[in-house]
């Protein structure tokens, strides 16, 4: 965790470059040039090899999918007039028993997977890490009722939950993103709630406070910015766990539904032909381990990159 | 203890309460079955739909419903299902008598892998069974564990193949007709279990592994277990007797609160391999928009997620003298 000064010094609303040694302090004596935080994460971040890696495969995967499948010369609706065909030249992912293209489907799919999953963790990320904060950091009466709805929601099992209400509201891939965040906020919650906890018992907040700092300030200028790491580094992994829970209820059925596809739903349509259409039934397995594993090792990175501590063993 | 015990029930029975109505409020305003019954050709007659709403509760306001399901609770009434001719209560207890069958041995696998897994990969960090461990639970948690099961479900075929004759079961939970007796039964079921436990294990295992690795290196890492070994005390007995002991606590906290991301896994497995299970059960329920049989679902699970969790809180306490319940 970065300390209160620190974050002062590199935070651009003091109007002072970071470089410039404050006013008041002593001139440095090293001719190291000093870093600042977000440098000392990006550095820590890039000498992950393996994060920075999985960084590159899944912007390919994005780039793919939101650019490939505007290009591709199929639709994931056209119907071609070859049925059942292996992959080739002309459909690199073969294509299914009524003719449509495997690539284009799979690519269709990663969109709207990769859409619910980034919708899921961003909104629940914004509404846990405020709920939690907010009851983390004023506790009373306040805290009991925030967390215990939080509980009630945490009660709740989420994929059949979710499949009652995505059975509710339909296919639509932003509803069930809807319906995913509005029951995976209340771990967010817990997590920002904890973080929030330890940090308002710590010096320098206490300081601010002896100091005459709102409670506004406290949280934007103090709490905000220490808890960052913890939330970045959550969300990130959200979106991995995201993409298993939306594909996992679109198979169920209760996800995206026919006309449009979504991964899960490319599988579930594919289980029967594991054996005779093989391709139809790993290409779009292999996307969603594609991007859960990559997204999965970038949260590995950021976490290693803003808490250096966790992986240092003492000598 | 037990008064602790006792508070924490009763604290958890509002909880559950709450929880109920909020799911059947979402489930009751879904699709209504009577409108099925409405497009049915040709038409039934009007009394018929009529009797069936009456039957249903539909003609109730939705508070009212809610209120007599919960009354009705306490005389082990669990409210009409859309199916007619189905007792919710005999036919859910029934299920989870079978999925817990499949949660039961896939938690028990998945803990002893992860105990063994987590505790090799901390004592040799940085080893090659580290990295490779280390690997494998990445790549297992990307899983998604349909695909995962399909596949299963695949290589079980290939499998029986193979070998010539049925030895890995692909579907269902049990043989319809089996003969030879007890031990026949026994061995019939085990075969069904085989694939199902393995899919829904190694979901559990990989989280799981992690964690054990995560806290085992921590204790190894801590002052109390240098001085054992600055002591002279030898490195297996420090191992056993002092670091894994503490390693172990937390494990226990963990596996209580992955209990329902456990029952949704049953879900999607028995799905795949089609069982005739809670989870089914469940899909059957919503499909249907069989509101009763939803929250009848929800009771059961909420409830032993629910006492699991307590079980865990209070198992704590035995291992970890530290812990206090006034």
């Amino acid at each position: 965790m970065p300390d209160a000064t620190e974050t002062q010094q590199s935070s651009p609303l003091t109007g002072q470059p970071s470089e410039t040694s404050p006013a008041g302090q002593p001139e440095r004596e090293f001719t190291v040039p000093e870093r600042s935080q977000t440098q000392m994460i990006l550095r820590r971040f890039f000498q992950h090899k393996l994060a920075v890696a999985s960084l590159f495969v899944l912007l390919g995967v994005v780039l793919l999918a939101f650019v490939g499948g505007a290009l591709w010369k199929y639709s994931y609706v056209d119907i071609t007039a070859d049925e059942s065909v292996p992959p080739s030249w002309e459909h690199p992912f073969g294509t299914d028993a009524v003719g449509h293209d495997s690539f284009a489907q799979v690519l269709r799919g990663t969109q709207l997977s990769l859409g619910v999953a980034v919708l899921v963790a961003l909104f629940s990320t914004v509404v846990g890490t405020v709920w939690g904060s907010i009851a983390g950091y004023y506790r009373g009466w306040l805290d009991t009722v925030m967390m215990r709805i939080a509980d009630l929601v945490l009660t709740l099992p989420l994929l059949a939950v979710a499949a009652v209400l995505g059975h509710n509201v339909g296919g639509s891939w932003w509803l069930i993103a809807v319906v995913i965040a509005g029951l995976y906020w209340a771990y967010v919650a817990r997590v920002a709630r904890g973080v929030v906890l330890s940090l308002r018992e710590k010096e320098f907040i206490e300081a601010s406070k002896a100091l005459g700092a709102s409670d506004m300030r406290i949280i934007l200028r103090h709490l905000v910015p220490n808890s960052l790491g913890a939330v970045i580094v959550n969300a990130t992994i959200l979106v991995a766990i995201a993409i298993l829970i939306e594909t996992a209820l679109s198979f169920l059925g209760f996800g995206v539904r026919p006309p449009d596809t979504s991964l899960g739903l490319l599988v579930s349509n594919a289980q029967t032909a594991v054996s005779t259409r093989p391709w139809l039934f790993y290409f779009p397995g292999l996307f969603i381990i594609i991007i859960a594993l990559t997204i999965n090792f970038i949260g590995d990175g950021l976490r290693d990159a803003f808490d250096p501590k966790q992986t240092k063993v003492r000598e | 203890m037990l008064a602790y015990a006792l508070r924490r029930v009763l604290i958890s029975v509002p909880i559950l309460i709450a929880s109920t109505f909020v799911v059947f409020v979402i489930t009751a305003l879904s699709k209504s079955p009577i409108s099925e019954l409405r497009a049915k050709n040709p038409p039934p007659p009007e009394r018929t739909i009529e009797l069936e709403r009456q039957r249903l509760n539909l003609d109730q306001p939705l508070l009212e419903r809610y209120w007599n399901w919960l009354l009705g609770l306490f005389r082990g009434d669990f409210g009409p299902s859309v199916q007619s001719r189905m007792d919710i209560g005999a036919e859910v207890v029934d299920r989870f008598l079978v999925t817990f069958r499949l949660i039961g041995l896939a938690m028990l696998v998945a803990l002893i892998l992860a105990i063994i897994v987590g505790v090799i990969s901390a004592v040799r960090q940085y080893s090659g069974v580290d990295y490779t461990s280390t690997f494998l639970g990445f790549l297992f948690l990307s899983l998604p564990s349909f695909w995962f099961a399909i596949l299963l479900k695949q290589a079980g075929i290939s499998f029986n193949n193979a070998v010539g004759s049925q030895v890995l079961f692909t579907i269902g939970d049990s043989s319809v007709y089996v003969t030879g007796g007890t031990w026949a039964e026994f061995t019939d079921i085990l075969g069904h279990m085989v694939l199902p436990t393995i899919s829904l294990a190694l979901l559990s295992f990989a989280a799981w592994s992690r964690f054990q690795r995560a806290s085992m290196l921590e204790v190894l890492n801590s002052d109390y277990v240098r001085l054992a070994r600055a002591k002279g005390l030898r490195r297996g007995t420090v191992m056993r007797k002092h670091a894994l002991r503490t390693a172990l606590i937390p494990l226990t906290t963990v596996t209580a609160l992955d209990l329902g991301a456990i029952i949704s896994g049953a879900v999607v497995t028995e799905k795949v391999f089609q069982w005739q299970g809670a989870g089914t059960f469940l899909l059957d329920a919503i499909s249907n928009s069989d509101v009763y049989a939803v929250q009848a679902w929800l009771l059961v699970s909420a409830t032993f997620i629910i006492l699991f969790n307590l079980a865990a809180d209070l198992l704590y306490g035995v291992l970890d003298p530290r812990i206090r319940y006034a």
